[in-house]
């Protein structure tokens, strides 16, 4: 009797071991299977696209890159892009701010319909914003008249541009700052407003320490966003060259006159600027999660 | 009601500007669109918004959008899965390049894509020579809408997965449940929600897309035109009533998707109370 236990005994570890190990390996297995699916899909969609631009742009030698750069069009491009992208980024961080501080400091009645107001944005198609715009200063707008007396042209010129580009990325600022200042809470503000110190005051030198890198991540998402529009910006612009054209109307216009060269010449540097991006995303990302960590070990 | 009672200063202020920005950006434009839209009366809105080679276009958006969504809940879950959960060189540069597709300028994947995809592009010789037209086609706005649409399912699902208590999937394997069982039975369950958020963000977005789209669709009357390419070819003939019939049926369209999402996220919650 004594034996035979034993010998089960040792027969069932021998089973159970050999059940783990096979475990094991087909978890690894399934582990490379699955990174490998994952990886192969992020090739062909992401860097593949990525690697194009830059063989197609340099396809006919650096000269003809660099001539497509430093066309007069393609400059003006840039100047538009720059433009439309600073002020709105700028703008919005005055509104984001804001109503950052309205939606986290305060109490009030209508306070979750501004909010899901001011996320309405980014559930509507690009190209309806741009019409958005057109009817309330193009050709059949009621105040159309008036403009045209004022020699103030809105659609088909720069400020067109400029409002479009801010309508569809109003949203970012204000929904990266919301969380970081709820999770902040009130008492460090309630405080200094207790001790005298006035509103200014008070953001200067207790709230914006606190939402610095927040603003800075929202500030980023903002600016790829505003730099790369397209659908609400071809609606108002008009696609005059030299005049209304940003970057990726520029890119446009060359791969529809078949001048695939200057296209992907002018895309490179939207591409550059895009990675730009996502590695300084990555780096304030980075900075948020070790203060994060910070004050979490702070809290214990 | 003033600020009464309110330690911190500034209600009024930050209040003033919030509104006085969002009437001028948003509520203004978006009013004259309304004022605009309802002096066209429900025949002529029939008329337009219903006509066979616009509901064709509605068609190709929906349901390219639902394909490239369906695809991107797949490839989310997995990508969002071996980032959290396993170790491996060069994690942290695929973490990163997920969010290639909100940083690049739709046209510029437009262009990239359709030189890809196209006979002679280096992805569509393979797709081609096995029957499938990859360019000019409902296949081809499907690939762009899947470009723009990865980072969603992987970013609303990757926070809820890491946040996962490991303890239950300690028992249900000591209970003898196996890694495919405790996945389907335990992990899932807690992922269906940010994977609907995902979707449906996804979703919303592809039936509005238009810049990386154009290029690659072909834009070929009754076969590739998309809905958004629909307003702007109206808006070149300065038939502003199309477009903006063609608008409200679009808006209604992602509002439903975002509700009914916003609804099943609610009745979940609610359920899991009880």
């Amino acid at each position: 009797m004594a034996v035979s236990v034993t010998r089960n005994r040792f027969l069932s570890a021998d089973f159970e071991a050999k059940q783990q190990r096979t475990s094991v390996s087909s978890e690894i297995f399934v582990k490379w299977l699955l990174i490998f699916l994952g990886a192969a899909f992020l090739f062909v969609m992401l860097i593949l696209p990525l690697v194009l631009v830059g063989f197609e742009a340099l396809a006919k030698g650096w000269d003809a890159y660099l001539a497509a750069l430093t066309e007069p069009f393609a400059r003006k491009a840039f100047l538009l892009t720059a433009e439309a992208t600073v002020i709105a980024v700028l703008l919005n961080v005055v509104f984001g701010l804001a109503s950052a501080w309205l939606l986290t400091k305060f109490d009030f009645r209508g306070k979750a319909v501004l909010g899901s107001l001011i996320d309405l944005p980014f559930a509507i198609s690009p190209v309806v914003a741009g019409l958005f715009f057109i009817m309330l200063f193009g050709r059949m707008s009621p105040i159309y008249q008036t403009l045209q007396d004022l020699h103030v042209a809105v659609v088909f010129a720069v400020p067109g541009i400029i409002l479009a580009t801010v309508f569809v990325t109003f949203p970012f600022i204000t929904r990266e700052l919301v969380p970081v200042m709820e999770a902040q809470g009130r008492s460090e503000e309630e405080a200094a407003a207790t001790m005298g110190a006035g509103g200014w005051t008070i953001f200067r030198r207790v709230t914006l320490p606190n939402i610095k890198w927040g603003l800075i991540y929202g500030i980023i998402l903002c600016t790829a966003r505003a730099m790369g529009e397209f659908g609400a910006v071809s609606v108002v612009s008009g696609h005059i060259r030299g005049k209304t054209n940003t970057l990726p109307l520029h890119i446009e216009i060359l791969y529809n006159e078949y001048n695939f060269t200057a296209a992907f010449a002018v895309a490179s540097i939207l591409v550059f600027l895009a990675i730009l991006i996502l590695v300084l995303r990555n780096l304030v990302e980075w900075k948020l999660e070790r203060k994060s960590e910070r004050s979490g070990n702070h809290g214990l | 009601m003033g600020s009464s009672g309110k330690v911190i200063p500034g209600f009024h202020f930050t209040m003033g500007i919030t509104f006085f920005y969002l009437s001028l950006i948003f509520l203004l434009p978006l009013v004259a669109f309304v004022f605009f839209a309802s002096g066209m009366g429900w025949e002529k809105f029939i008329d337009k918004a219903f006509e066979y080679r616009i509901v064709h276009g509605y068609w190709m958006s929906f349901s390219c959008a639902l394909a490239a969504a369906v695809i991107n809940s797949f490839f989310g879950l997995l990508l969002a899965w071996i980032l959290v959960r396993y170790d491996f060189p060069g994690k942290r540069i695929m973490d990163g390049l997920i969010d290639l597709p909100f940083a690049l300028p739709t046209a510029v994947a437009g262009i990239a894509l359709t030189t890809l995809y196209v006979e002679t592009g280096w992805m569509g010789q393979f797709l081609y020579a096995l029957g499938i037209p990859s360019a000019f086609s409902a296949v081809g706005i499907t690939i762009a809408l899947v470009f723009v649409g990865i980072p969603f399912v992987t970013r609303s699902v990757q926070p809820v997965l890491k946040d996962l208590e490991p303890e239950i999937e300690e028992a249900a394997a000591i209970l003898g449940a196996g890694k495919w069982l405790t996945f389907r039975k335990v992990i899932f369950p807690e992922l269906v929600a940010p994977l609907l958020t995902g979707f449906a963000l996804a979703f919303a977005r592809g039936i509005g897309e238009y810049g990386s789209v154009v290029f690659i669709a072909g834009n070929t009357p009754f076969e590739t035109e998309i809905a958004p390419l629909l307003i702007m070819t109206e808006l070149e003939q300065f038939d502003y009533q199309a477009a903006a019939a063609i608008a409200i049926v679009m808006l209604v369209l992602s509002f439903l998707i975002l509700l009914s999402i916003n609804g099943y996220q609610r009745y979940r919650i609610r359920k899991q109370g009880v």
